[in-house]
């Protein structure tokens, strides 16, 4: 069954909103990773979606190359983001970010 | 004219310069080590100075016997302005060189007199280079003199006429605190250099129409212009001749700027002698002797300068019959003798004038020299009577001749020269001055009938009035103790007097009737005409000296004064003497008429114009108030507020903005995170839309 490129883009965006929303509005740390990785994987719903519209006629699978690239990123990017927040919450005993603001002129 | 033919100054016309070089060079030798040297070295220096100027003069002479046409030695370039240029050159004529070996003689006897004369004013306390400084002026002064004397041009004379006044200023002067109330002398000086200022700002004015008329000063040039267009132009020439008169006025002591002369007389004798008998007072008659082309084209000038001679003669002649001070009769015979010559070269008798002015210096040198070895005698003898009694202390003037009497055994050699003066300045023949004032005399009965009426009553006067001095002063018997006890002066004062006495004895032959050496020597620089002798005009003269001589006898010495006795002549002119004795109250009235209006007009515009007007209220008021106001509000007004402002309302806009913007950094990441998005949607958007 043909899922309409439309409908995929849309959710994809949708997803991206949720996700935005969800990073500028919830306190807690973990909640916004949550949100950032909502808007990775939005892309790579994207990403997938055009890829299977317009694929080539040789089988090159660019598309899907490039979301394993996002997926790899997003690891990382967690792992590096997880031991940010366990290092704040020994000093501050809290992951609300609306506390880690020391540099507040 | 007659000096078109001057040539450049070869052999010994080139030595000419050295006789204003030795003057000079004595004075600055005396003035660097006469301090450290003794009277000796000092007075050496400065007579052998002058004495090799009389070298240098007889040079000249001896050069002129076989070129009498003359010669200019050129020392210098001086003024080259466009059109005018003077420089400096030594006319070498026979008319100068008269002068040169006149005042060069008489002032190196001068001189060597002074060395005796100013003895006493080697230790004088206050003032220790005293001595050398008399000297270092008086050799200044016959720099000056022969500058004057050799000048080529209008210009270099007046430098040499501007250095004899000043140099007659110094030595007037000389001793400063000395005369009446401690400044006395210092007075006298400053009148003679203010009289003789007047007399220079005619012949400054002179010199300008002359430059504006010709457009040379050189008295070549100019004799020329007056020889070749000198009709035409008689009106400007009236004019130069009358400034130049002005300025001869007050040079030689004549109607009416003569009133310093007397009052010179508070300078030393030598002085007296040398400056205001034989040398600086005969500038202006050489001046108007020189300047003979110009005089000659106008006839009012000419008659005037004769006028104002004569008239001086005369009325000068009647002041010296009543003065006591026996310098001051002096004084007032050289003004009078002045006018002699001054009325001669006014009727065109140049030759008599430089005859009179040669002679003149002879016997008016000796005269004063004579005076004052008379007054180092009272001085020393009333030393002597000070010394001996228990001395009372009262003003004693040593010039005053009533203080005198009966000398003629005490100073015999002064006596004897004193008298060969006087008889000379008299006019009794065969003395010097019976030549050259008969010469006068016969010249003004041919061309002028007053001029010669004036002057031999003046004469009259002359041989009275030195007779009265005469008796008065060597005959009958002491009237002080000083008197009594007044020594003879040591050789070298008396030595220079008997030169002198020869120089006034044999004068006469410079010019005598029949030879003419004079009048042939001048004929190769002026105009001269030959001068025969007049036994007519001889005998009257004769016969009038006689006469004023007998009645000098007969009031002065049949009875000789006594101690304390007035005057006969008093009794006998009543109110005529009195008047003769205050010399008519002319310096009253000219301190009336122009001298108290000056000072009080100089007073007006130093107090009032200058002080009160300018000072305190423009100044002080008007300038230094607007002045400070106008600080006051770019200070207080302007920098404090509008520039202070400026730079503290930037450093407050500063901190203010930097408040403003500091609340940016909230610390919270949210809104970092919000900002990052809304930046992202701007340049999405740019990118899509743009």
């Amino acid at each position: 069954m043909n899922v309409p490129l439309n409908y995929l883009l849309v959710l994809s965006g949708v997803l991206f909103t949720i996700g935005v929303l969800g990073v500028l509005v919830r306190r807690n740390a973990i909640v916004i990773f949550m949100s950032i990785e909502l808007m990775l994987n939005s892309a790579n719903l994207a990403l997938i979606a055009f890829a299977r519209s317009f694929a080539p006629a040789a089988g090159a699978l660019r598309g899907q190359v490039l979301v394993f690239f996002v997926i790899a990123v997003a690891a990382a990017e967690v792992a590096v983001g997880l031991a940010l927040i366990v290092v704040i919450f020994r000093a501050k005993k809290s992951i609300d970010v609306d506390q880690v603001s020391s540099l507040k002129g | 004219m007659l000096s078109s033919e001057i040539v450049g100054g070869t052999g010994l016309f080139s030595i000419a310069p050295l006789i204003i070089a030795f003057p000079i060079l004595g004075l600055l030798i005396n003035l660097i080590f006469g301090r450290r040297s003794n009277e000796k070295f000092v007075g050496i220096v400065a007579s052998s100075a002058i004495g090799l100027a009389f070298v240098v003069a007889v040079a000249q002479f001896v050069a002129l016997l076989g070129q009498p046409a003359g010669a200019a030695v050129h020392v210098a370039d001086w003024i080259t302005i466009g059109e005018f240029s003077v420089s400096w050159s030594l006319k070498v004529d026979t008319l100068s060189a008269t002068m040169m070996l006149m005042v060069t003689g008489v002032s190196a006897l001068i001189h060597i007199y002074a060395i005796g004369y100013m003895h006493d004013d080697v230790r004088f306390q206050g003032d220790p280079g005293r001595y050398t400084r008399f000297f270092v002026f008086f050799n200044l002064f016959v720099a000056a003199m022969m500058i004057l004397v050799t000048a080529d041009n209008f210009l270099m004379m007046f430098v040499g006429w501007e250095g004899v006044g000043l140099c007659s200023y110094l030595l007037i002067g000389f001793w400063y605190e000395k005369g009446a109330d401690g400044i006395g002398n210092a007075v006298a000086g400053k009148k003679a250099f203010v009289t003789n200022r007047i007399g220079d700002f005619g012949f400054l004015i002179a010199m300008f129409l002359i430059f504006g008329a010709v457009g040379s000063l050189q008295f070549d040039e100019v004799f020329h212009w007056a020889h070749e267009h000198g009709l035409a132009n008689e009106g400007v020439i009236t004019a130069i001749t009358l400034f130049l008169l002005l300025g001869a006025t007050g040079k030689s002591a004549q109607i009416p700027l003569y009133v310093w002369l007397p009052d010179a007389m508070a300078g030393p004798t030598p002085v007296s002698a040398l400056i205001h008998a034989a040398t600086m007072v005969t500038a202006g008659v050489y001046m108007i002797a020189r300047n003979q082309a110009l005089f000659a084209v106008s006839e009012f000038s000419s008659s005037l300068v004769a006028i104002i001679g004569a008239a001086t003669a005369l009325f000068a002649a009647t002041i010296a019959v009543a003065q006591f001070d026996i310098k001051k009769v002096l004084a007032y015979s050289t003004i009078s003798q002045l006018g002699y010559m001054i009325a001669a070269v006014g009727i065109g008798a140049q030759v008599a004038g430089m005859f009179h002015l040669l002679t003149h210096a002879f016997f008016k040198a000796l005269l004063f020299l004579s005076a004052g070895s008379v007054i180092l005698g009272i001085e020393h003898g009333h030393h002597h009577v000070e010394h001996g009694s228990s001395g009372s202390a009262e003003a004693f003037d040593p010039n005053d001749m009533r203080n005198m009497g009966g000398l003629r055994s005490r100073m015999k050699t002064t006596f004897w020269v004193y008298l060969i003066g006087a008889l000379a300045l008299s006019g009794v023949p065969p003395f010097a001055g019976f030549f050259s004032k008969d010469e006068i005399l016969t010249d003004a009965m041919q061309e002028n009938m007053l001029v010669y009426i004036l002057l031999a009553v003046a004469a009259f006067f002359t041989a009275f009035y030195m007779g009265r001095q005469i008796l008065m002063v060597f005959f009958g018997k002491a009237r002080s103790e000083t008197a009594k006890h007044a020594p003879e002066n040591p050789p070298i004062v008396t030595v220079p007097l008997i030169l002198l006495a020869l120089g006034a004895v044999i004068g006469g032959g410079l010019n005598f009737p029949g030879l003419h050496s004079l009048t042939n020597w001048l004929e190769h620089t002026l105009h001269v005409h030959v001068s025969e002798f007049n036994l007519q005009v001889s005998l009257i003269s004769t016969c009038l000296v006689l006469l004023a001589i007998g009645l000098a006898w007969l009031l002065y010495g049949r009875k000789p004064m006594q101690e304390g006795q007035v005057d006969p002549l008093r009794r006998l002119l009543g109110p005529l003497f009195v008047g003769m004795e205050n010399k008519w109250w002319v310096d009253e009235i000219y301190n009336a008429i122009i001298i108290r209006p000056y000072i009080a007009l100089a007073a007006f515009l130093a107090d009032v114009v200058d002080w009160r007007f300018w000072h305190d209220w423009f100044h002080d008021t008007i300038l230094a108030r607007s002045f400070r106001a106008g600080t006051h509000w770019l200070s207080s007004g302007f920098d404090a507020h509008v520039i202070d402002g400026a730079v503290n309302g930037l450093g407050s806009l500063t901190k203010e903005a930097a408040a403003r913007l500091r609340l940016v950094q909230t610390g919270y990441v949210r809104n970092y995170a919000l900002a990052l998005f809304v930046g992202v949607l701007l340049i999405l958007s740019y990118f899509l839309f743009v």
